[in-house]
C-alpha cells in the first residue's frame, strides 16, 4: 500500500522528477571546473614551450601524420558514443552495448598510440625531465590521456551495468554524464592538437 | 627502500619539547574524549546521527566544529609567533628556533585560511542556505557528506605533520624555487601539497553541489532575484570556488610533478620559471579571499536587515555588487606580486582594477548604512559583530587601496604593513562575519540560545584585541620591519612588538570567552530553548522551521512571493498553517561511504608524503572501490510517511502556539 | 530511482539528445575542420603569419561545432543554464590564460630572457 502511494507520489512530484537532470547539470558544472584545470596547464605550456634548455623543440619531435591518426580515432569515437546514446534513449540494449564497445576500442587505440609516443620520446632521451618545454608537453598531453583512461574505465563499468541492469533511468543518466565527459575530452583534444602539435611545428 | 618508505621513528621530533608537550596535551584530550564517549554511551549517536549523516544541517554543524578546533590550532601558532617576536628583540633569540618558527608561520596561514575560515564559511552555508531557499536538502546530499570528509582528511594530514616529520617552512604560498625538492628536501611541502589537494577537492565538490541546489531546487515561486541575500552572496562565492579551485589543483599538481618526477616547471634549471607558480597561485588566491568575504557580506546584510526590522536597502544593487566583485576578483591577482618585475603596463592595469573593485564594496557599505538609517537597531551579539566589522573592514579596505598603488607597494611589499592590512580585512571582514553568523543561526541549528553576556564580552575582547594587536603592525611596516622575521635587533621596533603581543593575549581572552559561552549555554540549554523557531523575528524561510529544523526541513514546500518570504507569510497569515494532508517525503539514508572514500584518499595522501608505494596504491584502489560500492548500493533512500510528518508538525506548531501566548502574556503584563 | 521514463517526455528530450542526422552533420563538419589545418600545416601551403590565425580560428569553430552537435548546448530553456555556465567559464579562461601570458611575457621581456 505504502509502496504504491510512494511510487504514485514520486511520479507526479516535480522535485524528484528531474533528479537525473540535476545530476547531468551538476556533472556539467564539474566539467567546467575541469576546463579551468586544463586552461591552467595550457597557460603553463604557453609560457614554457620555448624554454627548451638547449634540447629538442616541438618541430624536432612531433610527427603530424601520427597525430592525425590519433585525432581520427578520437573523433570517430565521439560519433560512435553519440550512436550509443541514441541507442540508450531508444532503450535498445544491444545497440547501446555494441556502440559502447566500438567507442571503447577507438579510445583504447588513442591511448595505446599516446603511450607509444611517450615511450618512444623517453627512450630517445626526450623525457619530461629534460626541459621545461618537455615537462609541460608531457603534463598537458598526459593530463588529457589520464582523462581518456579514466573515461575508458568508466565506460567498462557502464558496459557491465547496462548488461546487468538494462537501461533504467539511473543508468541512462550515468551514460549521459559519460557522454558529456567523452565529448568534452574531444573538445580538449581539438585545443591540444592545435596549440601543441600544429602550432608546435610551425 | 623499506616497507614504510621514508618513514621511520626519526620522523617523530622527540628533541622538540614544545612539540612533544603539545602532542601530550592533544593525546590526553583525545583519550578523555574517547572515555567520555564510552562512559556516556555516545558512540552510536556519534556514528549514526552525525558522522554518517547526509543532512545538510548536521554537516554544517560538523564543519563548524572542525573550524573551531582548527581555530585553536591556528591561534596557538599565532600567539606563539607574537610571543617569540616580543621576546626575541634587541638581539635576543627567543624560544623558537628558526626552523620551527618557519613551520609555525606556514601552518598558521594554511590552517587559518583552508581549515578554519573555509570550513566555517561552508558550515554556515550548509546550515542556512537550503533552508533559505525552501529546499529539503542540497542537490547531492551524499556528495555533501563526502566533501566534508575530504576537508577533514586534509586537516588530519596537516596536523599529522606536527608529530610525524615536519611541516613546510616556505610560507603559506609555498613559492618555488624554495618549495622545490632541492631547497626543501623534507616532507613538509609534501604534507602541504596533499593536505591542500584533498581538502581542495572537497571544496570544489561543495561549490558544484550548492550551485545545482540554488539553480534547480528553489521553493516554488522563488525567482533568482528573490533569493535571500546570504544565498546570493554564497552563490557568487560558489561560482568563484568552481572557477578558481581548479587553478590551485593544477598549480599544486605541477609542483608535485616537479618534486616527485623531476619535471621542470618552476625549477631554476632546465628552463623552469618560478614566476608561473606565483602567477597561477594568486590567480586562485585572490578569488579565494572573495570566496571568504562574500558570504560574510551576506551574513551582515541578513543581520542588519533582521535586527533593524527593515527590508534590506538596495537588494538588487547588493546582488550586482557581489557579482561585480566576483568578476573583478578574477582580474586583480597580480597586485600580490607587483614587485615580481613585470612591465609598467601590467602593473598599472592591475593596480587600477584593484582600485575599481573597492567601488562595489563601497556600495555595500552604504547599503548597510542606509538599511540602519531610521531603523531601530537591536544591539544583539550578531549586530555588535556587524558594527565592529563596518568600522574595522573599512580601515582594512583603505589600506588595501593604498597597497594597490604599485609605487607604494614597492615600498610596502612583504612588510608588516601588508600583514596588518590582510588581517584587517580577513579578521575584521570574514571572521567577524562568521562569528556574527554563528551567533545569528546558533539557536536555529541547536535549538537553544547562546549566552548574551558572554557573547558580548567575547566580542569586545576580539574587537579591542584586534586593534591592539594589528595597528602596531602598520607602524612597524612603516618603520621597515618585514614579515617572517624570527628575531629582531632594532630598539625602535620593540615597543610596538610588545603592544602587538598584548593584543594577541586580549584576542585569546575573547576566544576563551567564546568557548566558555558555548559551555555555559549548553549547560543552561533547558532554561533557554528556542521554542518558536523564530527567535529574532526573521525575514527569511529558515525561521519558518522549528529549531533545530525538522530533518526534512519543510513538511510542505513553501510558496514564495517576496524577497523576505517569511515576513510576507507572517503578514499574510499563511505562516504556521497546517495543510489538509501531508504527502510522503522522499529522503536519503545516512551512509558511511563518505568517511570510507575520504579516509582511503587520506591514506593515499599520507603514503604519498612518505613515498610508501604499496600504501598509496591501496588508498587509491580503496577510494575507487568504495566509490563503486556506493554507486551500486541500491539501499539509499526511504519515505517519511504522512502520519509521522503530521505528528512532528503538530508538536512543533503546538510549541509555537504555547510560546506565542507566552509572549503576548509578557507584553500585556 | 525507479525505472520510469515517461513516454510523453521522450519527444521533448529528443532535441537535447541529438539524432543520427545531427551527429553525422557534426561529425562531417569536424572532419573538415580537422583536415584543413592538418593539411595546411603539413604541406606548408601558407606563410606562417597566415597559418597561425587560420589554425586558431578553425579550432575555435570546431569547438563550437562540438558544443552544438555533440554536447547539445543551445539557448533553449532546458540547456540555457549549461550554456551560460560554459560562457562564464570561457570568459574566466580567456582572462586567466590571456592575462597570465601577458604578465609572464612582459616579465620575461623586462628581464631580457
Amino acid at each position: 500500500m505504502n509502496m504504491m502511494t510512494n511510487a504514485a507520489h514520486l511520479a507526479d512530484e516535480h522535485e524528484h522528477h528531474d533528479t537525473g537532470e540535476n545530476t547531468v547539470f551538476g556533472f556539467w558544472l564539474y566539467l567546467m571546473t575541469d576546463c579551468l584545470l586544463f586552461a591552467s596547464v595550457f597557460a603553463t605550456y604557453a609560457v614554457l614551450f620555448m624554454n627548451t634548455a638547449g634540447g629538442v623543440s616541438g618541430r624536432d619531435i612531433f610527427e603530424l601524420d601520427y597525430v592525425a591518426i590519433e585525432t581520427a580515432a578520437l573523433l570517430l569515437s565521439s560519433i560512435t558514443y553519440g550512436f550509443a546514446m541514441i541507442g540508450a534513449h531508444r532503450q535498445s540494449r544491444p545497440a547501446t552495448l555494441g556502440w559502447l564497445m566500438v567507442t571503447f576500442a577507438l579510445g583504447a587505440v588513442f591511448i595505446g598510440m599516446e603511450i607509444n609516443e611517450f615511450h618512444h620520446l623517453i627512450a630517445e632521451g626526450h623525457g619530461p625531465s629534460q626541459s621545461a618545454f618537455l615537462s609541460s608537453f608531457f603534463a598537458l598531453v598526459g593530463l588529457h590521456g589520464l582523462h581518456v583512461t579514466a573515461g575508458l574505465i568508466w565506460m567498462a563499468v557502464m558496459m557491465l551495468e547496462v548488461r546487468k541492469r538494462g537501461l533504467g533511468s539511473q543508468t541512462v543518466t550515468r551514460l549521459s554524464c559519460l557522454s558529456l565527459f567523452w565529448h568534452f575530452l574531444d573538445v580538449i583534444w581539438v585545443c591540444v592538437f592545435t596549440v601543441v602539435y600544429l602550432m608546435g611545428v610551425l | 627502500m623499506s616497507l614504510l618508505g621514508n618513514l621511520s621513528l626519526d620522523a617523530i621530533p622527540f628533541h622538540e619539547p614544545i612539540i612533544m608537550g603539545t602532542l601530550a596535551v592533544v593525546g590526553v584530550a583525545g583519550i578523555a574524549l574517547v572515555i567520555a564517549l564510552t562512559v556516556y554511551k555516545k558512540w552510536g549517536v556519534l556514528w549514526h546521527d552525525w558522522l554518517t549523516s547526509v543532512d545538510h544541517k548536521r554537516i554544517g554543524v560538523m564543519y563548524i566544529v572542525l573550524a573551531l578546533v582548527m581555530l585553536i590550532r591556528g591561534f596557538s601558532d599565532a600567539i606563539m609567533m607574537r610571543a617569540q617576536l616580543a621576546m626575541a628583540t634587541s638581539g635576543a633569540e627567543g624560544y623558537l628556533p628558526p626552523e620551527h618558527y618557519d613551520q609555525i608561520f606556514t601552518a598558521h596561514g594554511v590552517i587559518m585560511i583552508m581549515f578554519m575560515a573555509m570550513p566555517f564559511m561552508i558550515g554556515l552555508m550548509n546550515i542556512a542556505l537550503p533552508l533559505q531557499i525552501g529546499a529539503r536538502d542540497v542537490a547531492f546530499p551524499f556528495l555533501n557528506n563526502l566533501s566534508f570528509w575530504f576537508a577533514v582528511g586534509g586537516a588530519v594530514l596537516i596536523n599529522l605533520s606536527l608529530g610525524l616529520g615536519e611541516f613546510a617552512k616556505t610560507g603559506w604560498m609555498a613559492y618555488p624555487p624554495l618549495s622545490e625538492l632541492s631547497f626543501s628536501p623534507g616532507v613538509g611541502v609534501d604534507y602541504y601539497i596533499w593536505a591542500l589537494q584533498i581538502s581542495g577537492i572537497g571544496t570544489l565538490l561543495t561549490g558544484v553541489n550548492f550551485l545545482v541546489t540554488v539553480f534547480r531546487m528553489r521553493a516554488p515561486g522563488m525567482k533568482l532575484m528573490q533569493m535571500p541575500i546570504f544565498t546570493w552572496t554564497c552563490t557568487w562565492a560558489n561560482i568563484l570556488i568552481v572557477a578558481s579551485f581548479p587553478i590551485l589543483t593544477a598549480v599544486l599538481g605541477l609542483l608535485t610533478l616537479d618534486r616527485y618526477l623531476d619535471f621542470h616547471f618552476f625549477t631554476n634549471d632546465a628552463g623552469g620559471n618560478a614566476m608561473m607558480y606565483i602567477n597561477l597561485f594568486w590567480a586562485w588566491g585572490h578569488p579565494e579571499v572573495y570566496i571568504l568575504i562574500l558570504p560574510a557580506f551576506g551574513i551582515f546584510s541578513e543581520v542588519i536587515s533582521t535586527f533593524t526590522g527593515k527590508r534590506l536597502f538596495g537588494y538588487k544593487s547588493m546582488v550586482w555588487a557581489s557579482g561585480a566583485i566576483s568578476i573583478l576578483g578574477f582580474i586583480v591577482w597580480l597586485h600580490h606580486f607587483f614587485t615580481m618585475g613585470s612591465s609598467a603596463n601590467v602593473n598599472a592595469f592591475f593596480g587600477i582594477m584593484t582600485m575599481i573593485i573597492a567601488v562595489p564594496t563601497g556600495v555595500k557599505l552604504f547599503n548597510w548604512l542606509f538599511t540602519m538609517y531610521c531603523g531601530r537597531l537591536r544591539l544583539a551579539v550578531p549586530v555588535l559583530w556587524t558594527l565592529g566589522f563596518m568600522v574595522t573592514f573599512t580601515i582594512g579596505g583603505m589600506t588595501g587601496v593604498l597597497l594597490a598603488v604599485p609605487g607604494a607597494d614597492y615600498v610596502l611589499h612583504n612588510s608588516l604593513f601588508l600583514i596588518a592590512h590582510f588581517h584587517n580585512t580577513i579578521i575584521g571582514g570574514a571572521v567577524f562575519g562568521y562569528l556574527a553568523g554563528f551567533a545569528y543561526w546558533f539557536p536555529k541549528a541547536m535549538g537553544f540560545h547562546l549566552n548574551e553576556r558572554l557573547g558580548k564580552a567575547s566580542f569586545w575582547c576580539w574587537q579591542v584585541g584586534f586593534y591592539v594587536a594589528f595597528m602596531p603592525l602598520y607602524v612597524l611596516g612603516f618603520l621597515g620591519m618585514t614579515r617572517r622575521l624570527n628575531h629582531t635587533n632594532n630598539p625602535d621596533w620593540n615597543i610596538w612588538l610588545y603592544i602587538a603581543c598584548v593584543g594577541a593575549v586580549i584576542i585569546l581572552v575573547g576566544i576563551v570567552l567564546q568557548f566558555v559561552q558555548l559551555y555555559v549555554s549548553f549547560r543552561q540549554r533547558e532554561q533557554n530553548p528556542d521554542t518558536t523557531g523564530d527567535p529574532w523575528n526573521g525575514h527569511t524561510l529558515e525561521w519558518a522551521t522549528a529549531s533545530p529544523p525538522q530533518f526534512y526541513n519543510f513538511a510542505e514546500l513553501p510558496k514564495v512571493r517576496d524577497i523576505d518570504a517569511f515576513t510576507d507569510m507572517k503578514e499574510q497569515g499563511t505562516a504556521y498553517q497546517q495543510p489538509a494532508r501531508y504527502a510522503p517525503i522522499h529522503m536519503p539514508k545516512n551512509t558511511p561511504y563518505g568517511i570510507l572514500i575520504a579516509g582511503a584518499t587520506t591514506v593515499f595522501g599520507f603514503a604519498a608524503v612518505w613515498h610508501i608505494g604499496w600504501m598509496a596504491a591501496l588508498g587509491l584502489v580503496g577510494a575507487v572501490a568504495f566509490y563503486l560500492m556506493r554507486a551500486y548500493d541500491s539501499d539509499v533512500d526511504y519515505f517519511v510517511q504522512p502520519e509521522d510528518i503530521e505528528r512532528i508538525e503538530s508538536a512543533h506548531l503546538q510549541q509555537v502556539g504555547v510560546a506565542s501566548t507566552d509572549r503576548t502574556g509578557e507584553v500585556t503584563a | 530511482m525507479s525505472s520510469h521514463v515517461p513516454d510523453h517526455t521522450h519527444d521533448a528530450h529528443e532535441a537535447s539528445h541529438g539524432s543520427v542526422k545531427s551527429y553525422l552533420v557534426g561529425f562531417v563538419l569536424s572532419v573538415i575542420l580537422t583536415v584543413i589545418p592538418f593539411w595546411a600545416v603539413m604541406t606548408g601551403a601558407f606563410e606562417k603569419s597566415t597559418l597561425i590565425p587560420l589554425v586558431v580560428i578553425l579550432a575555435i569553430v570546431q569547438v563550437v561545432v562540438h558544443l552544438k552537435y555533440f554536447l547539445h548546448l543551445d539557448f533553449s530553456p532546458a540547456s540555457r543554464a549549461s550554456t551560460f555556465a560554459f560562457l562564464f567559464s570561457a570568459l574566466i579562461i580567456v582572462m586567466v590564460v590571456g592575462l597570465s601570458i601577458w604578465i609572464l611575457y612582459s616579465a620575461n621581456a623586462m628581464m631580457m630572457v
